[in-house]
């Protein structure tokens, strides 16, 4: 394989990881900040506490978190077949993707909502506040730099997953890496993906601290 | 005529229950508070002061018993209904509890935001209110930028943002050094006559309510142990509890006299504002150790105690009990 070859092969499972790690991550976020937001405000502690909807989505959720994703991916391929009319290559992988990640960003969210100050929560139900009002102008400006922070990591976990799809015949530099490195014994090529996949995380969790700190007005 | 009371608490009772059982944290509370007055609720800690206040905008569920403000009663409405009677009643914390990702100015606009006020109109109130409270300057600030006695001031600001009948205070002094604690009492004050806002303040330091209260209650282990006029319960405290919170720091010193009988005096008010002990010592011609002395000036006239130790000669200590007479002063003996 010349030097182009490579810079070509490497160009493509790029764009296609980005693709998969980016259209995943927001979709998941779509459905898994609303859940994160419901088991926040259905807490024993939450502002509309119901013991019932809480138990149900926090089982759910719990439930499709154990799920090892490498299995999920194959468990889920009817549902996929469904969506993209394919079980391969990378819009194929976003499914599993999205399935897999929801439950985790949901998790994320709460934690990141729940550390918003009692207090403050107190005084805007003494203003007369509800249950919407206080999460929309409450609960997540004031959770946002805690929030985005949970976004980076997200993106870098859902990143690190996309690798996985190879497997299935997924695209992706680690779709790239398992077939060069692991089938060909290339291990050149897949140290190549593996730096790459390196360097992409390392700019995502440095712009998402980035974004969070511009974001974060309790610093002076 | 009937007086005209903006909040009535009556047979108020909250028990909490815990895995360890139930706890009586207010038991048949019953408080009238006038409309335009300074309402203080004094009590140590735990005594249920802050669960009394919450229960006046219902952040707590009394378990049984009615708060009604304006004639409305609360424990009877809708959670929407609730929602509206809220926005008449403003509350401040002792953790100031402003939103740390917005600016004073849009701490302000907040509550105005939730009753529906259009945004333009809600920046220039949220902006006089600012210079009400002297934070001009300071609207582009966040809450991090600003000194605890700048951030009360915008809590007060934001309390006040939906001109509301009442203010309720919890603690809003506790977190605040002396000197800002005094200007935020004087703020209350001057707002309390300028808005005619009724001000509810509850508290562990008898000097908030001193500056500013008109009336006060006193609350201990769950009950309200006396309510009166600051000047009547200052004078005459009917209650082990009050007089507790007033000689609080009276009863430490004590243990340092020596051998002759203590006196307490008490100043009630009435007493002129001129030199008694020395006058008496020039009278009776007989010397007394002044032990400890806290005397206070409520609304222009001087209360307070002084604990004397007598001399040891019988015949001086009666000139001494019979010119006290004559002069009116309360005294009592102590053991």
């Amino acid at each position: 394989m010349t030097i182009g070859d490579l810079m070509k092969l490497t160009a493509e499972g790029f764009g296609e990881t980005l693709y998969m790690t980016f259209v995943s991550t927001a979709s998941a976020y779509l459905i898994g900040m609303p859940i994160g937001l419901i088991l926040t405000v259905t807490d024993k502690d939450g502002i509309k506490p119901n013991p019932l909807v809480n138990g149900i989505i926090g089982f759910i959720v719990n439930v499709l978190r154990s799920v090892p994703f490498i299995i999920l991916l194959i468990a889920v391929m009817p549902i996929t077949r469904a969506i993209v009319g394919t079980t391969i290559g990378s819009s194929a992988t976003v499914v599993p993707l999205v399935i897999a990640a929801a439950p985790y960003i949901a998790r994320m969210v709460e934690s990141s909502v729940k550390e918003v100050d009692r207090g403050v929560i107190e005084a805007s139900l003494s203003m007369g506040a509800s249950p919407f009002q206080i999460v929309y102008k409450v609960l997540l400006p004031e959770a946002r730099p805690s929030l985005l922070l949970g976004a980076a990591i997200t993106t870098t976990t859902i990143l690190s997953y996309s690798a996985m799809a190879g497997v299935v015949g997924g695209g992706g530099l680690g779709d790239i890496a398992i077939r060069y490195g692991y089938h060909r014994k290339q291990t050149d090529i897949m140290i190549v993906m593996v730096v790459v996949l390196v360097a992409i995380v390392q700019v995502l969790q440095a712009a998402g601290n980035w974004i969070s700190r511009r974001n974060d007005k309790r610093i002076r | 005529m009937q007086e005209d009371y903006i909040i009535q608490v009556r047979d108020l009772h909250k028990t909490f229950h815990t895995n360890n059982g139930s706890i009586v944290v207010l038991d048949n509370i019953n408080i009238s508070i006038k409309r335009g007055e300074i309402f203080g609720i004094i009590g140590l800690s735990g005594a249920g002061k802050s669960t009394l206040v919450r229960c006046m905008n219902l952040l707590e569920k009394p378990t049984s018993g009615s708060v009604i403000v304006d004639g409305r009663d609360l424990t009877s409405l809708s959670e929407s209904e609730l929602r509206r009677e809220r926005q008449s009643i403003g509350m401040i914390f002792q953790g100031y509890n402003l939103l740390m990702q917005r600016t004073a100015l849009d701490n302000v606009c907040f509550p105005l935001e939730i009753a529906g006020v259009k945004k333009k109109e809600a920046r220039t109130k949220a902006r006089q209110l600012l210079e009400t409270v002297g934070l001009a300057d300071k609207e582009k600030a966040y809450p991090a930028q600003l000194s605890g006695g700048q951030k009360q001031r915008v809590a007060i600001a934001r309390a006040l943002a939906t001109n509301p009948k009442v203010l309720l205070c919890d603690e809003i002094t506790s977190a605040l050094d002396p000197t800002t604690t005094q200007s935020i009492l004087a703020l209350l004050k001057d707002l309390n006559q300028k808005l005619g806002v009724t001000i509810v303040v509850i508290t562990h330091e008898m000097k908030v309510i001193e500056r500013i209260c008109n009336r006060v209650a006193i609350i201990d282990r769950s009950h309200i142990e006396e309510i009166g006029t600051v000047d009547e319960v200052f004078r005459r405290p009917n209650s082990a509890a009050a007089r507790k919170l007033l000689y609080e720091r009276s009863e430490n010193i004590e243990k340092f006299t020596g051998n002759g009988k203590l006196l307490r005096l008490v100043f009630d008010g009435s007493s002129a504002d001129r030199p008694i002990i020395a006058e008496m010592v020039l009278k009776c011609g007989t010397l007394v150790n002044i032990a400890f002395a806290d005397t206070k000036n409520i609304h222009g006239k001087i209360y307070g105690q002084m604990l004397l130790q007598l001399p040891e000669d019988p015949v001086a200590v009666n000139r001494i009990l019979s010119y006290l007479d004559s002069e009116h002063i309360s005294y009592q003996e102590e053991a």
